[in-house]
């Protein structure tokens, strides 16, 4: 064992005030939403009663976890990489047979009292597990067959959150592409994908024989206006022939098939809720049209998203105060102390208060940018960039869902949701890479 | 490898602050541009609630309620709190099945979603209520709501009164907004007339809704709530006891009476038949006994008292000789040659009921004996006068008369929808005539005919005026508005205000007239009229009328007319009787104006007018021809809902029933003798179905 002055030497402060600082607003977040006028407050932080007294709990045991890390020697990290994630997809397997049913997931295993997310830890062993296959020196990023090796690394617990009906958990993983953009990505991919997202985004809003007919005179043009290249390199036309050829595919049997096949109906809803539609696959909402589909029931997502926007619209600059806001404090917006916890900011502490937890994450994610750069191990880089990349899209869906810039996907705000396992999940994610780049000085692993 | 992409961490930078810079524009948006939200989250969580006013009570001129607020109780459920009772017990208590009960559950689910209490069964009986009461504590989800209803105790004064319902689109419209949905107002009557005052002033509580729309408590602590006020209450001019005699003489006759106080123009009493119970219209069957009355040919729900035009016919013969005597075209020994008919005209009309034996040989015998061809002389002597250039003028000058005795003029009573009358300008019989004509074109106006046209409460109000000898008050029903304020006061004054319309004639003129009623009753065509120890002045009528029915012009039964004051000197009592359709006015009119003077002067009726009373109380002279008339709207508009909507449930009760239903007939025909009769002909050729015409056809044959 180290003495405590070596223990803290190299710990970057700046992530441990950032920490502290989005848990207490997160706890009093909690503790707005949820305090009965009347309560006497110490009494009710202390009997594990209440939502804020439980999430006071949880961050106790966090913080035990998080200082027990921090005092772990570094190389544990890497060396024991590959172990945490065989562990990591045995628990996630063993969810099939011990299960318990609770909120229509199937992902959580029951232990005493205590509600155990695999799907949700999993996030720290893969991102340790994709660090240790990057730093190994025979990885070359470069080569396909190393890309292939990591993406699998990634889809395996995707896959099985996805047997879970855990999609929202399952999406998070995808943000690992960040990071391995960040390691040499080759450019064309995120370029594949978005243009992926773009094309599904227009079949949604544009009829899909209009898209085909748009897709298709595009195609024309371009081999009009290329026509001279085309005569001297006759590739050109094959590949813009091709191109269309697959987007066409995509947006007529692609699109269908993941919406009526691969995602729920649920899921479908909430995207096109996002574009202020109903759902076309839903044969009770596809056949209603004009008035009639009006009639129907506002669906439960699109309820949401629409009290949300109105908690979060209704603060103002200086928002209601803590106690005032009647949007949040009269559960008009469901959800609202785990996955829309950001209404209370947003309708409690106003335009100000939203800025100011904007800000606080900004700079964490920024910072944590900086860190993962000034890395001379391979591993601590890499680790870095994925705990960036999981926090990133934590965040920026979070809040974009409440605000009706995304679907909803029942993904937590990191440090401020209510919930033991994320909170948890999150603490440990920082805490490992506090503890890396305390001793980046040390030797390159 | 990894010096390689580390330009990529900017671009990574850039990726994260502009996909935040995108989230903090649209909060920016939301929360500092966009301020749709702020009321939004407003309406979602604060619930204004209404806070309702008794409505005002309405008092008789001896202080007693004549209208009253109760409370009934609706049957309120809240779908899930109602789970897991013994539905069967439930249905059993109140009388329905299971499947009644299934469905008006599903339906409350549907109409206020389960959590929210919606009603059950509106308005329960007072068994029901009680046997509810007894058991409520075993059906957990429903509870009673009290809901504010109007009663009458004396089961009278439903047209004076009028009704109150909950204000519809255009009530909520003209009120600019003021009135809302489920609000109650006055729609007729005094209800309607003096609704400000009645209604009193809504209150607001403030209180904070959940998201289930369950109120929580009080907003702000209930700065911002407005208590309720009671509505006032009103003193009125009603002698309820006597509004109670006059309804049942009245009752299945159609017309109108008015009993006013010339001293202070109060109306003492107000009927119009056919009547209605107004507890009727409130209460349990109310909406379903509405839309029966409306549908009524016999118009129950039109005030006959305010809005019924009749010709006047012999009633007006006091006027005629007042403005006659006052223009000194005739004076009190002026009589009038007749020999049963009026000949200076060429056609030898009117007729009139006697003849000879001097019975117009002066003015007071003309009156008591009605002559007609008196009055109508002096009616042109009146307009002919040479005091002015023609008789256009002359006839204008009458005019005037007539709209100072309150004929052809709005009176300004309390109550909505008050007909003028009529008294044609000579405008009219320049159009008819072809701008010639004379005193013999509309001669019996002389006689109240022609296109004279009055309301009961108009006739009554000349009364007051010939018993006052040349004023009136506005015949009105309010005394007193309870915590009178000056606008209230303002809306009074109209009512106190001596209209000193005739005063030009002087008191000798009226008491010409005023002597020649009196031998109405004493020895004229009125002495069914006289109670004993008391001198009546009145003048019966009768006029005919015509219809027209099945295209065809029918004369129906007269109208029996009659009006008076009582007693002679220091009247106290003014009446003016119209019964539709009865006969001679002395044999209905008068005995029912009799005996409401001696109601209202004795206190009691004699012996005598109380087996009378019971006698015309049960009389039946609704005409005849009503039968008919519904019958055949019944029908037209049973084969109007058949052409639109297919459904011939209603239509088949005329075509099926026509072999054994007797079709009810204004003439007695006798179809089997006479083939078709006419209007069944003229009904196939426009409305009944051919099966039904060829049901008709079979049984006619």
């Amino acid at each position: 064992m180290r003495n405590n002055a070596a223990i803290s030497k190299g710990i970057d402060w700046s992530l441990v005030w950032i920490y502290f600082a989005l848990m207490v607003i997160g706890l009093s977040t909690i503790f707005a939403a949820t305090y009965q006028e009347g309560d006497p407050i110490l009494q009710s932080f202390i009997a594990f009663k209440t939502d804020y007294s439980k999430q006071f709990y949880f961050w106790g045991v966090a913080l035990v976890v998080g200082f027990i890390i921090i005092l772990t020697d570094s190389k544990f990290f890497p060396t024991t990489a590959n172990f945490w994630y065989a562990v990591g997809i045995i628990f996630l397997l063993l969810v099939f047979p011990f299960h318990s049913r609770i909120k229509g997931t199937e992902s959580i295993i029951r232990i005493g009292a205590f509600n155990f997310q695999p799907a949700e830890f999993c996030k720290i062993v893969v991102a340790l597990a994709l660090a240790k296959y990057f730093s190994r020196p025979e990885t070359n990023f470069n080569r396909a067959g190393s890309q292939f090796t990591a993406t699998i690394l990634v889809l395996i617990p995707v896959g099985l959150a996805i047997l879970q009906r855990e999609t929202g958990l399952a999406l998070v993983y995808f943000s690992f592409f960040l990071m391995m953009y960040r390691e040499g990505l080759p450019s064309i991919i995120p370029t594949i994908g978005f243009s992926f997202v773009i094309l599904i985004i227009a079949s949604i809003l544009i009829p899909p024989n209009i898209l085909a007919i748009l897709l298709s005179s595009i195609a024309v043009l371009l081999i009009y206006f290329s026509r001279r290249q085309i005569r001297r390199r006759r590739q050109i036309l094959t590949s813009i022939l091709f191109i269309w050829a697959i987007a066409v595919g995509i947006q007529r049997f692609a699109v269908p098939f993941i919406f009526e096949k691969v995602l729920q109906k649920h899921q479908v809803e909430r995207i096109y809720n996002l574009f202020g539609k109903n759902n076309p696959y839903d044969p009770e909402q596809g056949v209603l049209s004009g008035d009639a589909s009006k009639k129907k029931k506002e669906s439960g997502s699109r309820y949401n998203v629409r009290q949300s926007k109105i908690a979060i619209g209704s603060g103002g600059f200086f928002g209601k105060g803590i106690f005032s806001a009647t949007q949040t404090r009269y559960d008009f917006v469901p959800e609202q102390r785990t996955d829309f916890i950001f209404c209370t900011v947003g309708e409690g502490f106003g335009f100000l208060g939203s800025m100011l937890l904007l800000g606080l994450y900004l700079t964490l994610l920024l910072k944590m940018i900086n860190i993962a750069e000034r890395q001379r191990s391979t591993f601590s880089r890499v680790y870095a960039y994925g705990v960036l990349s999981v926090f990133f899209f934590h965040i920026v869906v979070n809040m974009a869902m409440t605000i009706g810039l995304a679907p909803v996907i029942g993904i937590p705000l990191p440090f401020i949701s209510y919930g033991g396992t994320s909170l948890l999940t999150f603490t440990v994610l920082l805490a490992i890479l506090i503890r890396l780049d305390a001793d980046r000085q040390m030797v390159i692993r | 490898m990894a010096i390689y992409n580390q330009s990529r961490s900017n671009t990574i930078r850039l990726i994260v602050i502009i996909t935040f810079l995108i989230i903090a524009l649209q909060l920016f948006y939301l929360q500092l541009v966009d301020r749709r939200y702020e009321q939004l989250a407003m309406d979602n969580a604060v619930y204004p609630k209404v806070i309702y006013p008794e409505r005002g009570v309405i008092y008789d001129r001896k202080g007693k309620a004549i209208l009253n607020n109760t409370i009934i109780f609706d049957l309120m459920v809240t779908p899930a709190e109602a789970k897991g009772i013994d539905t069967l017990e439930f249905c059993k208590l109140l009388k329905i099945d299971t499947s009644e009960f299934r469905k008006r559950i599903v339906e409350a689910i549907i109409k206020n979603t389960s959590v929210r209490p919606s009603v059950f069964k509106a308005m329960l009986t007072k068994e029901l209520q009680a046997r509810f009461e007894e058991n409520s504590w075993r059906f957990p989800g429903f509870n009673l709501m009290e809901r504010p209803l109007r009663t009458y105790p004396y089961h009278a004064a439903a047209h004076i009164l009028g009704y109150i319902r909950e204000a519809d689109k255009r009530d909520i419209e003209r009120s600019n907004n003021f009135y809302r949905q489920g609000d109650y107002i006055g729609k007729t009557g005094l209800e309607a007339y003096y609704e400000s005052v009645l209604m009193g002033q809504r209150g607001v509580q403030y209180m904070i809704k959940d998201n289930k729309n369950r109120l929580v408590g009080a907003y702000e602590g209930g700065e911002y709530d407005t208590a309720s006020i009671a509505g006032r209450s009103l003193h009125t001019h009603i002698d309820i006891e006597l509004q109670q005699l006059a309804e049942a003489l009245m009752s299945n006759k159609v017309g109108g009476l008015v009993a006013i106080d010339p001293n202070t123009g109060g109306i003492l009493s107000m009927v119009s038949g056919p009547n209605y119970d107004p507890n009727d219209l409130s209460g349990s069957e109310g909406s379903k006994n509405f839309s029966r009355m409306q549908l009524d040919v016999s118009g129950p729900m039109l005030n006959r008292a305010i809005a019924g035009r009749y010709e006047p016919g012999s009633t007006y013969k006091p006027l005629g000789a007042l403005i006659a005597l006052n223009e000194k075209v005739v004076n009190a020994a002026y009589g009038y040659p007749c020999g049963g008919r009026y000949t200076l005209c060429g056609h030898g009309k009117p007729e009139c009921t006697h003849a000879g034996g001097g019975h117009a040989a002066s003015l007071r015998l003309a009156i008591a004996n009605s002559c007609n061809a008196y009055f109508a002389h002096i009616y042109r002597l009146t307009v002919d006068n040479p005091r002015y250039k023609n008789v256009y003028d002359g006839y204008l000058h009458w005019k005037e008369y007539m709209n100072a005795f309150g004929l052809g003029v709005r009176l300004g009573v309390d109550l909505p929808n008050e007909n003028t009358g009529g008294i044609p300008d000579t405008v009219v019989y320049n159009r008819e005539n072809a701008g010639r004509w004379t005193s013999c074109t509309n001669l019996t106006l002389g006689i109240g005919q022609d296109k004279m046209q009055t309301t009961p409460l108009q006739m009554a109000n000349a009364m007051c005026i010939i018993a006052n000898k040349g004023f009136y008050y506005t015949p009105h029903f309010v005394k007193e508005i309870e915590g009178e304020g000056p606008a209230d006061q303002n809306r009074l004054k109209q009512f106190q205000k001596k209209h000193n319309v005739l005063a030009n004639i002087p008191d000798a003129v009226f008491n010409e007239v005023i002597e020649g009623m009196s031998d109405v009753v004493k020895v004229g065509t009125a002495r069914g009229a006289q109670i004993e120890g008391i001198e009546v002045c009145a003048k019966t009528g009768t006029a005919e009328n015509y219809t027209i029915l099945d295209r065809r012009r029918i004369k129906l039964p007269d109208n029996s007319m009659f009006v008076c004051f009582a007693p002679k000197e220091n009247p106290k009592i003014a009446i003016a009787v119209f019964v539709q359709n009865a006969g001679f006015g002395a044999t209905w009119a008068a005995p029912i104006a009799r005996m409401m003077m001696e109601k209202y002067l004795v206190d009691s009726l004699t012996a005598y007018s109380k087996l009378d009373s019971a006698r015309i109380a049960s009389t039946n002279l609704m005409p005849s021809y009503f039968k008919r008339l519904q019958y055949k709207e019944d029908s037209i508009r049973a084969f109007k809902w058949f052409q639109i909507t297919k459904d011939s449930a209603y239509i088949d009760r005329f075509s099926m029933q026509g072999s054994t239903m007797e079709l009810p007939s204004p003439f007695k025909q006798n179809p089997t003798e006479q083939g078709l009769p006419n209007w069944i002909i003229l009904l196939s050729n426009s409305c009944l179905p051919e099966r039904a015409i060829k049901q008709i056809k079979l049984f006619s044959a």
